[in-house]
């Protein structure tokens, strides 16, 4: 090859890199592992971690829930014709993705009850991010409330974006687990979570009549576990709904690779983030699918972007298709159920402890939140010795707490256990 | 270079015909479905004892009613509707679609890594931090820097993670309201102004010269206290080093700016040359493009964005970090710009490139870098003469072609052939990008295809050369259906199954 091109060396080719900037003795990272040593380095890190299953009975949610994943889910989203493809730049060869992301956007669709969906953020912070630009941008106003009930990783990721596009947020506070909206003001966006971050079932009605009222977008964060019980946000006003799409088909994983869910209303589909598939015909006159109303893009748009974002999370909308298309329409209704009937029996159970209290009266559905005798960190660091991720602590912002979430996976010999040993550490 | 059977051309792909694969929506049958429960034991409550009535949804959300073997059937028929870097080359500059090794499969698909809830105590999860912290170290001694960030999700995500840093770091200084513009070559990738405005900066545009770099004296006069800095991708889009990075550092450097490495294109100097010798600030790095993550249709990638140590301060957070007893714990950066991503970024893809660089070790990404502009230039080599090079020297991962001469002589035009190399089994080029390249085609073979296959891609596409347009106009002829017809898509929006006209 070298010869072909009348040179002598490979380093020839690197004659544009001035010599003073040239890496002397190469990287200082250790000579390349065989295959079998790389799974032992990967089986110590394993080793070293405490997972649900394996160690840990999960009773943790916050966002990231412990949902039993089908077989068809990694043989099918994980085949390697969509884990080794790229964004379908090319749709004659690119089909199989495209028609994979349609039928996910139908599936958002029809959870939220909204018109457009795009074909994946990177996760729920993110799309709650895109939201807030969206309303911004269509109402003109850069105020953005947001309840203390929205997930507050995702509150912060929103205020450290609003470093940069300048929106005022405002938060609004809780009042027994339900977000207590101010009356009047000049909002651009009002951001409701439901179920809330306490588990809470919000009046997304009421919120929806008030952003009505006021001029403002109503932003709905909705889990799509709960969404197959609760009336859609998009039937209760909400002009976008955004997600995260973990539940279906993403392992827990540490946080990540997740999913962004994100969906609106169709008048507002030139402000979407993202990709938009969307369906056509070839030039036999055949279905055929696409990526659509590409002008919003930044790499056609440039500053003048609806948004930044290019490479997305495919492969794990793919993975949230083909395990609800597995679930089927009587089986997603049956899920978001049997997580409903853990949760309560797990609350009643536990509200039964000596010295804990529900943290708030509100109605809740797959998640709860309790005052417990000892701080929640506590209560976690011990229960771990029991063999349980007892919760997540909630923290200050809460006044101390745990939120317990319960999946489809719990087992009334698993909960009553827990409630057992959490008597037990509380004591 | 080892000799490799040719594997890259996809033309024996056996297809069963040139059908519609239904939608799930329409293999759907009344009552069928996959789903199973585990029993539980746990009282049977009805919906209406569980949800108050007035939040009660009252008819199920319809998904689909099918088997789990029309299911399969469905997926994998859907899959073979697809092209893939497994299936072939994938010469789509700009987005390095090289092999993707399957030990990094195995190595990350480990319970202690994948069922590791992101809310467990840092006790619980000091495997996880170990190998983020290892990660970290490698990122940061691959591109010279102190410390990293390992949230980013993807690479727009870095660079908005990037310019946010800029803004704390000049605001720290007190010059936050001082500095508005962040200048940006015209060859650069579209995320970067898009991420400046999502920032808070004004894009300033930095014309190319004629060797297809930055143009040293409109960046002088373009540069003033005003400047926040500059976003450079190095080598730039075109595939070419920028030769006086030192220089263009320094006069950055000098006005109080910072520089800003988008790692699109790191795959080019791995060993070779770090951004941080360069005069780079803020570097991120794509591991989905350097680092073999999967692409995933679209995604998921990772986006880590590494600084020198005055920035360091300044990272998003929390950070796992090694504490005196040896244990791992999450730490805040003092002046944290704050959280960018739920939990601790894509961490499967960080374990997957993590996997990737154990398995290379540092003379092996060498090797890749090597081989990778070995490819590239061997490429150009074969094609000039009969492909428009404009910028006619040494590249390095990928160069840049143009179809400017066959549109004139022969009525073809760069998306016809990129239509047309469908149809000889490989992935087409990125086209029409950069933007200063008229009919460009950029083509990036990276440094796992073989000899054979670059040589079958070239007689390709000098065997598309040779034709004309009036033929190339019906391509691709091949492929599961033929040219789409985008601007019916645009004009009339089905965004949803639901939304097609009955």
């Amino acid at each position: 090859m070298l010869a072909a091109m009348g040179l002598s060396s490979v380093d020839e080719l690197f004659d544009a890199v001035p010599a003073a900037l040239r890496l002397a003795g190469g990287l200082d990272i250790e000579p390349g592992l065989a295959e079998a040593d790389v799974g032992g380095r990967f089986d110590a890190y394993a080793a070293a971690n405490r997972p649900v299953g394996r160690d840990l009975v999960c009773f943790a949610g916050a966002g990231a829930y412990d949902h039993d994943i089908p077989s068809v889910v990694n043989r099918l989203a994980y085949r390697s014709e969509f884990v080794t493809a790229y964004t379908p730049y090319q749709p004659e060869v690119a089909q199989g993705v495209l028609q994979a992301l349609f039928e996910y956007q139908t599936l958002v669709c029809r959870l939220f009850g909204t018109d457009v969906a795009n074909a994946s953020l990177y996760d729920g912070a993110s799309a709650l991010v895109e939201a807030a630009n969206l309303a911004v941008a269509a109402t003109g106003r850069s105020e953005v409330w947001v309840s203390r009930g929205v997930h507050p990783q995702w509150r912060q990721v929103l205020a450290t974006m609003a470093v940069g596009t300048g929106h005022r947020l405002v938060d609004v506070a809780l009042d027994d687990g339900l977000t207590a909206w101010p009356e009047e003001g000049v909002p651009g966006a009002v951001v409701v979570q439901n179920p809330n971050y306490l588990g809470c079932l919000e009046d997304v009605g009421a919120a929806g009549e008030l952003a009505r009222r006021l001029g403002a977008l109503l932003i709905v964060a909705a889990d799509p576990v709960s969404a197959a019980l609760l009336v859609s946000p998009g039937s209760l006003g909400a002009d976008v709904v955004v997600g995260e799409g973990q539940p279906f088909g993403a392992s827990l994983s540490l946080g990540g690779p997740y999913l962004g869910l994100f969906a609106c209303r169709r008048e507002h589909v030139r402000r979407l983030p993202g990709r938009l598939v969307g369906e056509t015909l070839d030039t036999e006159g055949r279905r055929a699918y696409v990526t659509t109303l590409r002008t919003r893009e930044q790499d056609i748009r440039r500053e003048k972007a609806s948004s930044n974002v290019c490479t997305n999370q495919t492969l794990m909308a793919v993975a949230f298709l083909v395990h609800l298309g597995w679930l089927g329409t009587s089986g997603l209704r049956e899920l978001a159920v049997r997580c409903a009937r853990g949760t309560r029996y797990c609350r009643e159970a536990l509200l039964a402890v000596d010295g804990v209290q529900a943290l708030a009266g509100a109605a809740t559905l797959r998640e709860f939140a309790v005052r417990t005798p000892v701080p929640a960190d506590v209560v976690v660091e011990r229960m771990a010795d029991e063999g349980f991720l007892a919760g997540v602590s909630l923290g200050e912002e809460y006044g101390d707490g745990l939120l317990v979430a319960v999946t489809e996976k719990r087992t009334r010999v698993e909960i009553d256990a827990y409630v057992g040993a959490f008597e037990k550490v509380v004591r | 270079m080892t000799a490799a059977a040719p594997g890259g051309k996809a033309t024996s792909a056996p297809l069963m015909g040139r059908d519609s694969e239904p939608t799930l929506f329409e293999l759907s049958a009344p009552g069928r479905t996959a789903a199973n429960f585990r029993a539980t034991g746990v009282p049977e409550w009805p919906a209406e004892e569980l949800v108050p009535a007035a939040h009660l949804r009252e008819d199920p959300t319809p998904v689909a009613e099918v088997s789990e073997r029309d299911l399969v059937a469905h997926m994998t028929r859907l899959s073979h509707r697809q092209f893939s870097v497994d299936l072939g080359a994938y010469p789509l500059g700009s987005c390095t679609m090289k092999y993707n090794p399957k030990l990094c499969d195995d190595a990350v698909a480990r319970t202690g890594l994948a069922d590791v809830h992101p809310a467990s105590p840092a006790a619980l999860t000091q495997g996880w931090m170990a190998l983020l912290a290892d990660l970290e170290r490698a990122l940061c001694r691959i591109t010279g820097m102190a410390a990293a960030t390992l949230q980013p999700p993807a690479g727009a995500a870095g660079e908005l993670t990037g310019l946010l840093l800029m803004r704390a770091f000049h605001g720290a200084a007190g010059q936050d309201g001082q500095r508005r513009r962040v200048l940006i070559p015209d060859s650069a990738h579209g995320t970067n102004p898009a991420s400046v405005t999502l920032g808070g900066y004004e894009v300033t545009q930095v014309p190319s010269d004629d060797r297809g770099c930055v143009d040293l004296d409109a960046l002088a006069a373009r540069l003033d206290d005003d400047v926040a800095g500059i976003m450079l991708t190095n080598p730039n889009t075109l595939g070419l080093f920028e030769e006086d990075i030192v220089a263009i550092a320094g006069a950055v450097h000098d006005v109080g700016g910072l520089l800003y490495y988008d790692g699109a294109n790191l795959n080019a100097i791995l060993g070779v040359t770090r951004p941080g010798d360069m005069g780079f600030d803020i570097v991120h790095m794509n591991l989905h493009k350097t680092f073999a993550v999967p692409h995933g249709g679209g995604g998921p990638g990772a986006g880590p964005v590494a600084v020198t140590e005055r920035l360091t301060p300044f990272l998003p957070g929390p950070r796992p970090v090694k504490s005196a007893q040896g244990t791992y714990e999450w730490m805040q950066p003092e002046r944290s710009i704050g959280r960018v991503h739920s939990w601790h970024g894509n961490a499967l893809a960080l374990a997957r490139a993590w996997s990737y660089i154990l398995a290379n070790g540092g003379d092996g990404l060498r090797r890749v870098s090597d081989a990778a502009v070995l490819n590239a230039n061997w490429l150009r080599h074969q094609l000039r003469g009969t492909y428009d090079i404009p910028f006619d020297r040494p590249c390095m991962h990928e160069f840049v072609a143009s179809a400017t001469n066959l549109k004139r002589d022969r009525g073809l035009r760069a998306v016809d052939v990129a239509k047309r190399l469908l149809e000889e089994g490989f992935h087409a080029p990125t086209t029409y990008f950069p933007l200063v390249v008229e009919e460009a085609l950029m083509i990036e073979p990276t440094e796992t295809e073989s000899p054979q296959t670059l040589a079958a891609l070239a007689d390709a596409l000098l065997r598309i050369a040779a034709g004309t347009g009036d033929d190339a106009h019906a391509a691709p002829r091949t492929s599961p259906v033929g040219r789409v017809d985008e601007a019916r898509a645009a004009r009339q929006l089905i965004p949803t199954w639901d939304a097609r006209p009955t």
